[in-house]
């Protein structure tokens, strides 16, 4: 493609590209006909079900299966030691990239000692799930109490219990980054504004729990494993690596995903527990967790105190902005991706909007006798920006500058890129301006300042809230995981073929959880080469079937799965038109293909068919000079060069009411307005922005994993652990600002996470707008009526 | 230890079925493992999330909470029986047309319990329909485009009476 040409054939009249289609999964899913991994039922499945640590932290001293054993239906019960002697070693959560990182080996099921709540420790094997808890329940572990460590802020104190022994103390990473001078500009400012703020553990909770169904062949040795997963080229290595069995012989398949939210990139000790036993017995074992084992033991995050500090010119210009992170872990950095990212990427991105040259951002991340905690969906972010713009928000005030005014002022401008960030990092082909004019004129912002204070006069108390924000999406190469030794691909393929009728079989390396990737990456492909939506076949999710790839995570999928689509159905649409050429006696760059046509440039009559084309290169290929070798088929594999991520941006606006007799907030309106660059779906995009604000608002609002002082979790249902329902959340108006990344000719950013990453800052903003008069401040999330009710110094 | 085990007969899905079923099966296992009606789902197996929200004689129950012994002799419905009736076939469509789910799980609870506000439809408001969908938990959507599938779809109900 030359770069010169400003159009490319995804900006065709009439292109699949920018089009609102509808998915094909969901006409299976409104029928009932989904496949989730317990759907799949082959004869002979055994269930497991596990025992898990009632403690904290405690030394098994004994554990007596006999009992279990003898049930009727048992099939298998293992302890912790038996699986370990399976496995080829412990696992360490630890990448190279993070220096100075330690963590303790860590068994799938607990040997010695059990560090958290829920950790498992035995596993019984039987005909069904019912009789496999039957069993587990007969089944007795002496244990010895150990002391735990709960408070990530005495955690380091010289007097407090440490976790693990040999790490010497509790401390898993320390990191400080620095750019200009911070004291100085905080000697010279006008206004300093410094405050603290917590975060509550969240987790994932997707509705379809973890669930993995595992069949062993000894004939072929051969492990097929049907699991819901978001990354099964990742599944295939750790578990082929964990179990000893050869990476090739493993075959992952990823059926219908029932939500994933990140929590389904990660891999836990059950499920490869579960595995060891399909081996073992030669028989199906299934693994779902229930809803309890979900709570105990997914991956948990977003637990942090953030204390932060801004300073700034009497005019309303930021100088500069230093925060200190105390990041809560849970009892082993999560392997293989660890635990410490969250912590980086608050790091990253914390005032990320805004054009100051003065920055230190330091943290600490320490174990804790509570579930590991790992990536969440739009990682750091919610933290990061909640911190950052709660800072700015206070600082407009204190400078009695409207909050949009002030950063108006402050963000980076859309003619200033691509430049490098305070925290260091490369950003390109950003919009902040754009994006901020844009959502002043879809609040309608004059109108609502004015009707926010008509309210006040009633005694009603609305709040109106800004959160610019930065997105790190489709991380590159030169970041974290594969350059860190974590066998996770990021670049990603796709292999696309011409099949003998006419029809396209894509297989890509990215993976759909409902968001529509599948739809996205056939409107690339079918733009792309010319040819009928209803013609293309994607496949994914199987890695039998699909070239590598590190699958969907880290909003990825579209912006690196997408180019690598597009890259490989360019490749293909050459060797139709080479084919043609020699078939028409044409110069192929003479041709083009519509609507599965090869056609004269210019023209909509068919001079061939591609079926045409497909019949001869596949069937009459002695209609075809020798020299013509052609497969059909392309395979592209993309990565980005030099960038750690494609950032995007956006903001969002909030509109709130606030009930300062009980504490309650009633949200009323939210915008977003974000550049993910080329939208291939505008419909898909919106969506993935709603739910995405809405799971960051349940963060801001209800969520939150409570743990006593002994490490007992104490919300583990969901009717203790609030999610945001239907009759709390607002309606969310979403715009597209469309700057396209030069870092593909696609064009496309990420987009999946942008909702979530500032959702839970823009509400947070709200409410301390409608309850500044009063003189209340909240900075604790999740914002409960009490926590409110605190603030107004009401209880 | 031997399972107790009842005989017990019901109509599922228009279909009429005898069965001998573990007293302490609840109605959801016995659609899903034994009938192989897997469109009902489990996502929290105590009563709050209404993925396996199926009909039991008009009412919309919650599989999970319900005995399969206790739906001796009761007429059940599922999201299959409702697909093949036809009955939300306009509910159905505008789900798919508006993207009202993501990963799916939810949705057939979603539409059974949607479905109570179509059988005799009146004018509602977004604030009602949300407040009628406060039972079932959907993590992907945020809501907004399920209600505008079933606003759009009552609305149409309505018009065309």
């Amino acid at each position: 493609m030359n770069k010169e040409t400003p159009l490319t054939l995804l900006d065709k009249p009439n292109s699949y590209v920018g089009r609102t289609l509808s998915r094909d999964s969901a006409k299976r899913a409104v029928a009932g006909r989904g496949r989730y991994t317990d759907d799949i039922m082959p004869a002979r499945t055994l269930h497991a079900a596990f025992v898990r640590s009632p403690y904290g932290h405690a030394k098994i001293l004994s554990i007596d299966v006999e009992a279990a054993k003898q049930q009727q239906g048992v099939a298998l019960v293992m302890t912790g030691a038996e699986l370990a002697e399976m496995c080829t070693g412990p696992w360490v959560g630890t990448l190279v990239c993070f220096d100075g990182m330690k963590s303790e080996p860590q068994h799938p099921m607990a040997v010695d000692r059990a560090c958290w709540q829920g950790e498992p420790v035995v596993m019984v094997v039987a005909n069904s799930r019912a009789e496999a808890e039957d069993a587990a329940e007969l089944v007795t572990v002496g244990y010895e109490e150990l002391p735990v460590v709960i408070d990530k802020e005495t955690a380091l104190d010289k007097d407090s219990p440490v976790i693990h022994p040999n790490l010497g103390d509790n401390l898993a990473f320390e990191k400080t980054i620095e750019t200009g001078d911070v004291e100085k500009a905080v000697s010279e400012a006008d206004i300093v504004i410094e405050d603290t703020f917590t975060f509550g553990r969240h987790t994932a909770v997707s509705l379809e729990p973890r669930a993995l169904l595992a069949e062993y062949d000894p004939g072929t040795e051969r492990l097929t494993i049907h699991t819901s997963s978001q990354c099964p080229h990742m599944i295939q290595a750790v578990f082929a690596r964990t179990l000893g069995v050869p990476e090739h012989n493993v075959r992952i398949v990823a059926p219908d995903v029932g939500g994933s939210f990140g929590l389904k990139i990660h891999t836990f000790g059950d499920e490869i527990a579960a595995t060891a036993a399909a081996i073992k017995l030669a028989r199906p074992v299934k693994f779902i967790a229930d809803r309890l084992e979900s709570f105990a033991t997914d991956i948990h995050a977003r637990e942090n105190r953030v204390k932060g500090r801004i300073a700034v010119t009497k005019e309303g210009i930021i100088t500069s902005v230093d925060i200190d992170v105390r990041s809560g872990a849970g009892a082993y950095s999560q392997y293989p991706r660890t635990s410490v990212f969250e912590a980086n990427q608050i790091l990253n991105i914390t005032g990320g909007p805004y054009a100051h040259e003065n920055y230190r951002a330091s943290t600490q991340v320490v174990y804790l006798n509570k579930v590991p905690t790992s990536q969440y969906r739009a990682v750091g972010h919610p933290i990061g920006n909640t911190v950052g713009e709660s800072l700015v928000d206070q600082a407009a005030a204190a400078c009695g500058i409207d909050p949009m005014e002030f950063r108006r002022r402050n963000v980076m401008r859309d003619d200033s890129y691509p430049r490098v960030s305070a925290a260091g990092i490369e950003m390109r082909d950003l919009s902040h301006q754009k994006c901020l004019e844009t959502l002043v004129e879809r609040m309608g912002y004059d109108a609502l300042l004015e009707e926010q204070a008509e309210y006040r006069k009633k005694g009603i108390q609305r709040g109106i809230g800004i959160a610019a924000f930065i997105k790190g999406t489709a991380p590159g190469p030169a970041g974290y995981y594969g350059a860190g030794g974590a066998p996770i691909s990021s670049q990603d393929s796709c292999t696309i073929k011409l099949e003998p009728s006419g029809g396209v079989i894509c297989m890509v390396g990215v993976t759909d959880q409902g968001q529509g990737v599948d739809t996205v990456m056939g409107q690339i492909a079918a733009a792309t080469l010319g040819v009928p939506m209803e013609s293309v076949r994607v496949i994914e999710g199987d890695t039998d079937a699909v070239p590598y790839g590190g699958g969907t995570y880290a909003s990825r999928a579209t912006a690196i799965g997408g180019e690598a689509t597009y890259q490989a159905a360019m490749l293909l649409r050459a060797e139709i038109l080479e084919i043609a050429g020699v078939l028409l006696q044409a110069e192929p760059d003479t041709l083009d293909i519509l609507d599965g046509h090869v056609v004269d440039k210019g023209d909509t009559a068919s001079r061939i068919s591609l079926a045409e084309i497909g019949r001869i290169g596949h069937f009459q290929v002695a209609e075809l000079p020798n020299h013509i070798q052609h497969t059909l088929s392309a395979t592209y594999r993309f990565r980005l060069k030099d960038a750690l991520y494609i950032f995007t941006n956006g903001i969002q606006g909030a509109y709130v009411e606030v009930d300062t007799d009980t504490g309650f907030i009633k949200l009323l309106n939210h915008w977003v307005i974000e550049d993910c660059g080329r939208v291939i779906n505008p419909q898909l995009a919106d969506e993935q922005v709603r739910g995405g604000c809405v799971q960051g608002l349940g963060g801001a609002l209800y969520e939150e994993c409570v743990y006593d002082s002994a490490g007992q979790l104490q919300n583990a249902t969901l009717a203790d652990y609030l999610v945001p329902m239907a009759g709390e959340m607002p309606d969310i108006e979403v715009a597209h600002i469309q700057t396209h990344t030069g870092v593909s000719e696609l064009g496309a950013k990420g987009v999946g996470e942008s909702g979530t990453g500032a959702a839970p800052a823009v509400v947070m903003n709200a409410v301390n707008d409608a309850i500044r008069p009063f003189g209340g401040k909240v900075t604790a999330q999740p914002m409960s009526p009490e926590t409110i009710l605190k603030a107004l110094g009401k209880v | 230890m031997n399972e107790a085990t009842l005989e017990i007969s019901l109509t599922v899905n228009g279909e009429q079925i005898t069965k001998t079923v573990p007293v302490r099966q609840h109605l959801v296992d016995f659609l899903r493992n034994e009938l192989g009606f897997t469109g009902s789902h489990l996502g929290c197996e105590h009563g709050v999330c209404g993925a396996c929200s199926v009909r039991v004689d008009d009412a919309v129950v919650r599989g999970c909470l319900m005995l399969a012994v206790q739906a001796d002799g009761a007429n059940v419905v599922t999201v299959e029986g409702l697909t093949e009736t036809g009955e939300i076939a306009d509910l159905q469509k505008n789900f798919v047309e508006r993207n009202a789910m993501q990963c799916g799980y939810c949705t057939p609870g979603m539409l059974i319990t949607a479905a109570e506000l179509l059988h005799d439809p009146k004018p509602v408001s977004r604030e009602e329909i949300r407040g009628h969908l406060s039972g079932n938990f959907c993590r992907c959507t945020g809501y907004h485009a399920i209600v505008d599938a079933v606003e759009t779809t009552i609305n149409k109900r309505l018009e065309e009476g």
